[in-house]
């Protein structure tokens, strides 16, 4: 656990440079804004335990927040995301369970379990942001198309994120 | 006690959960005065300071533009010299009487952080209270209105842009006169809604919409950009005219901050007025 350390360290303060700094700034046709961010919470060790698990869910959002002006909106919607994860890993757990020492990323259980797991992550994440944002129902399906558009650019971020990742493992 | 302890060990996950999500959801309920507090909003000198030197890389690969605009404007402004106008003997001269006030002072500041793909942009501006802004000072740039000031620290400022659907602003159509309250719809980051205008107004597409001037944020006649769309439902006693703003959003580097010298005394005598 304490191993993880530095590298997680350096997840949580590289991820929210890129998305403060260049994903905030990319709009396409108004519907999407990618949420590369989340891939912290996403990508923790199995054995996180569950309040530091909403406590950094809580702190990465706020620190999105403090950078676009929106308090409490990111944190909302991740620390709800960080509530989903156990039950999200109970469903998808394979059948001899999670190997000690692994981390939930492609380079460990496959592209396959990845895409399932995070895909239900990303979408309550952004379910959840669009609606706090609008705070109404009054523009559900206009909102829900951007929740839709917006999860399938994180997913494919996070996805290209992980590429990186298991490329370096490998070499090792 | 034993038991209740034994309940808070066994759901204290679902219970913090309970906690965290009621405080987040909280501040977003409070927004407006955790705005005002000013800690938790990009004018705090960390998030500032970081954005600064964003801007300052960002603005490098906009200079050529920059400059052009610049120019374009100096030369504007030289153009109103007095130098540029011919004298002439038949008309009165200006009495400059040092009773009267200079009524709105401009001051320039830069750009260092801007949103448009939310329904609440901010802008965020490296000048504060040190420099003399104000809170409720407009935002002007050399294409036209851009915002007001919400927020001052002591360095820098935060602006809610007109395409912030929490704005309304006071304009009217040039030509005619006719005024109503300019708002933002979330959508285009190019387009908004002038309402309010009544049916027996002459519209047309292409007419200019300027400021009011009557809530003394912006002076008279400030532009905001031309009609593009007029609408009229049957039955309708307004029209739904859609505006194409003359600033673009994604372009805004340098703005001008407006201080109106004596707004307060004629908001005194609103308020007077009012509560007779």
């Amino acid at each position: 656990m304490i191993s993880h350390l530095p590298r997680y360290l350096f997840n949580f303060i590289f991820f929210t440079l890129i998305q403060v700094l260049v994903l905030n700034n990319i709009q396409l046709s108004g519907y999407v804004n990618p949420y590369l961010y989340i891939i912290f919470i996403i990508t923790l060790p199995f054995e996180t335990p569950g309040w530091l698990l909403l406590l950094l869910g809580f702190s990465s959002g706020m620190v999105i927040d403090i950078f676009s002006n929106t308090p409490g909106m990111h944190a909302s919607a991740t620390v709800f995301m960080s509530f989903l994860r156990p039950y999200v890993l109970r469903i998808f757990a394979p059948r001899d369970d999670y190997q000690p020492g692994t981390i939930p990323t492609m380079g460990y259980y496959g592209a396959a379990w990845f895409l399932r797991y995070a895909i239900l992550l990303i979408f309550a994440h952004h379910l959840f942001l669009f609606f706090v944002e609008v705070f109404s129902i009054t523009h559900f399906f206009s909102t829900f198309l951007r929740i839709i558009t917006s999860t399938f650019f994180t997913l494919v971020l996070i996805l290209i994120a992980q590429l990186f990742s298991k490329g370096k493992k490998q070499g090792r | 006690m034993r038991n209740f302890i034994r309940f808070i060990i066994k759901y204290h996950f679902a219970i913090l959960f309970f906690i965290i999500e009621v405080v987040a959801l909280l501040l977003v309920i409070n927004y407006n005065a955790y705005q005002r507090s000013s800690f938790l909003s990009s004018s705090n000198s960390m998030s500032g300071g970081l954005f600064k030197r964003y801007s300052a890389g960002a603005e490098y690969l906009m200079l050529r533009e920059i400059n052009d605009d610049l120019a374009r404007e100096n030369a504007y402004l030289r153009s109103r010299l007095p130098e540029s106008f011919r004298a002439s003997r038949d008309y009165f001269n200006l009495v400059y009487d040092s009773l009267s006030q200079q009524e709105y002072l401009y001051r320039t500041a830069r750009v260092i952080n801007n949103s448009t793909d939310r329904r609440f942009n901010y802008i965020t501006l490296n000048k504060g209270r040190a420099h003399g802004i104000e809170p409720e000072m407009g935002v002007i740039s050399d294409k036209g209105a851009v915002g007001i000031v919400k927020n001052v620290s002591e360095n820098y400022s935060t602006v809610i842009s007109i395409i912030n659907t929490r704005l309304k602003i006071s304009a009217k159509l040039k030509d005619s006169g006719f005024f109503g309250s300019l708002e933002w719809a979330g959508d285009s980051y190019q387009h908004v809604y002038l309402h309010d205008i009544p049916r027996h107004a002459n519209v047309s597409v292409g007419d200019l919409v300027v400021t009011s001037g009557y809530s003394s944020i912006f002076p008279d006649g400030i532009y905001l950009g031309y009609v593009e769309n007029v609408d009229l439902e049957k039955g309708a006693s307004f029209y739904s005219i859609k505006v194409k703003l003359s600033v673009d959003f994604k372009k805004l580097a340098f703005v001008e901050v407006i201080g109106h010298s004596i707004r307060n005394e004629q908001l005194t005598l609103e308020k007077e007025t009012e509560d007779d």
